[in-house]
């Protein structure tokens, strides 16, 4: 593994550094569970027109909806396909009910399993091992393993390490050397960056000096290939203590995207006008 | 304020109840998580909520919309990653209770929330596993909150997502799940707890106005009844303006 520092004096802007880094057919890691969802660089990666990604993500979410709908992904792996206390994520739905805009590939794990795997890929092991996934149907439809402890003889299983193509997060901060810093939920995203060939940190602004924050977690830029300021770029997810969660977009969203049509003129109107295209 | 309560507020008000002595509580959105927070505003101060999101003892002032929310974090004693919550909180036994819901239920309180129809050719595509089968696995012990009907309470679930007491009697224990399993499934119409023996689930106590034969019909499998069903204690007023003023803020 190659890592270059990223001094963020000539810090690319959003659009060239997801240009840089997402290309199609990748396996791309867009991670933060709940909290620092990185749509910012979702909707760079939709402008600019990817195709056949495999999507790896925990929750879909809203940003995964989107990418589906705008026939971004090839495959989706991920744990919890909802719309976090609303319902359905009906783009997703869509695509794997009816094919549409074009069908979907399925892998799904538990959370504990892709929390797992990351970590695994993190630490450039092959697999994680744990206890889960015996006696439900969810073997059947993805790769684990039944395992026994060499030492105790217990009954386990192993999971694949994920090891994405790309890995994208969002963070509330970075310095001017590129170190980067979150707080509030730290979801999978540290290790997300640390599974990845490549990776990018959105950030809601850049400082001249990281404040230690309870619970902070930092990713020294040196872990890091590229950082890109995107202020407000978790929307409408958010970035304890800069932004907060738009309970009532996420509400909004099971309209706009229910009707195809509607959907699209959405996206128009927000994603596809709002940037420059690549 | 209407002294009546809804079949809704029974259910959340009786999950509730089961909370009285209970330690921590794992929870997610939706009528299991208002239950225990509803728990610990009027019976159990103490009680640590849990939240998937990483918040361990998260102290919400309002219902949140999702497991995600500022508050959750901000209250929190502490927040952690999705990987230390799995395998060093849930997966190490350290939780009490969980309150869980699923789209289909079966007889030996197995759970689905993955798809209604084929997998491949779904009717429905619900969002799938996410914390549940380790949940389910890891804590001592799992309370189901779903509405009592046929398309709930079903013969054959679809998919098999998180693992209740499997076909019976030595699975759990089979697949290294460490947890007791369900203890309650808490309808709109009543109790269903799993027979010592066997683990397959019995009607066990019925709501106010509802009868045995009523929540017989309302299952899809030919259910066992308690030799004397007890009748649920009807929600007393501090418990209904409780949980009502907590909705509404």
């Amino acid at each position: 593994m190659s890592r270059r520092r990223t001094p963020i004096g000539g810090a690319l802007d959003l659009e060239e550094a997801v240009a840089e880094l997402v290309r199609d057919g990748d396996a791309v890691a867009i991670e933060g569970f709940t909290h620092l969802i990185p749509f910012a660089a979702a909707h760079a990666i939709i402008r600019q027109g990817r195709r056949d990604l495999t999507l790896i993500r925990m929750t879909p979410d809203l940003v995964y909806d989107q990418m589906i709908g705008m026939g971004c992904a090839g495959k989706l792996v991920f744990s919890y396909g909802g719309n976090p206390g609303v319902g359905s994520l009906h783009r997703f739905r869509d695509a794997v009910e009816n094919g549409w805009p074009a069908p979907l590939e399925l892998e799904e794990h538990s959370h504990a399993g892709m929390a797992n795997r990351y970590a695994a890929g993190a630490a450039r092991l092959p697999c994680a091992v744990m206890r889960g996934y015996l006696g439900t149907d969810l073997p059947r439809h993805t790769r684990v393993e039944p395992i026994v402890c060499p030492f105790s003889g217990e009954q386990l299983v192993a999971v694949l390490a994920l090891n994405p193509d790309v890995a994208i997060v969002h963070a509330q901060e970075a310095d001017r050397q590129g170190n980067v810093q979150l707080w509030g939920i730290p979801g999978v995203q540290k290790e997300a960056v640390l599974a990845a060939g490549r990776s990018l940190v959105t950030v809601e602004r850049i400082v001249e000096r990281l404040e230690p924050r309870p619970g902070g977690v930092i990713i020294p830029g040196w872990a890091i290939d590229r950082v890109a300021e995107a202020p407000g770029g978790s929307h409408p997810s958010y970035s304890l203590g800069v932004t907060e969660r738009d309970n009532d977009f996420y509400v909004a969203w099971d309209g706009i995207s229910r009707d195809r049509e509607e959907f699209l003129s959405w996206m128009e109107a927000n994603v596809l006008s709002g940037g420059t295209t690549t | 304020m209407s002294a009546e309560a809804t079949g809704a507020e029974l259910q959340t008000i009786v999950a509730a109840r089961l909370l009285r002595d209970a330690g921590s509580v794992f929870i997610g959105v939706g009528r299991p998580g208002t239950a225990a927070i509803l728990a610990r505003e009027i019976y159990n101060p103490d009680l640590v909520l849990v939240y998937e999101s990483g918040t361990i003892g998260a102290k919400p002032s309002r219902v949140p919309l999702s497991i995600g929310d500022g508050e959750l974090a901000e209250t929190a004693d502490t927040v952690v990653s999705v990987a230390e919550m799995f395998n060093y909180w849930i997966g190490a036994g350290r939780v009490q209770v969980a309150f869980l819901g699923a789209a289909q239920i079966d007889r030996h309180a197995n759970l689905n929330s993955t798809v209604i129809g084929d997998y491949a050719h779904p009717k429905t595509r619900l969002p799938g596993a996410g914390g549940a089968p380790e949940i389910a696995a890891g804590c001592e012990e799992v309370v189901v909150i779903a509405p009592h009907d046929p398309r709930t309470l079903v013969e054959r679930l679809d998919f098999r997502t998180t693992v209740g007491f499997g076909d019976g009697p030595g699975d759990r224990e089979r697949f290294g799940y460490r947890g007791r399993g369900p203890s309650a499934v808490v309808t709109d119409l009543g109790l269903l707890e799993p027979d010592p023996e066997s683990k397959e689930l019995v009607l066990t106590r019925v709501h106010p106005g509802v009868s045995v034969e009523q929540a017989r019909r309302a299952t899809g499998w030919d259910l066992r009844v308690a030799a004397e069903p007890e009748a649920t204690e009807p929600p007393d007023a501090e418990e209904l303006s409780a949980l009502r003023e907590l909705q509404a803020r």
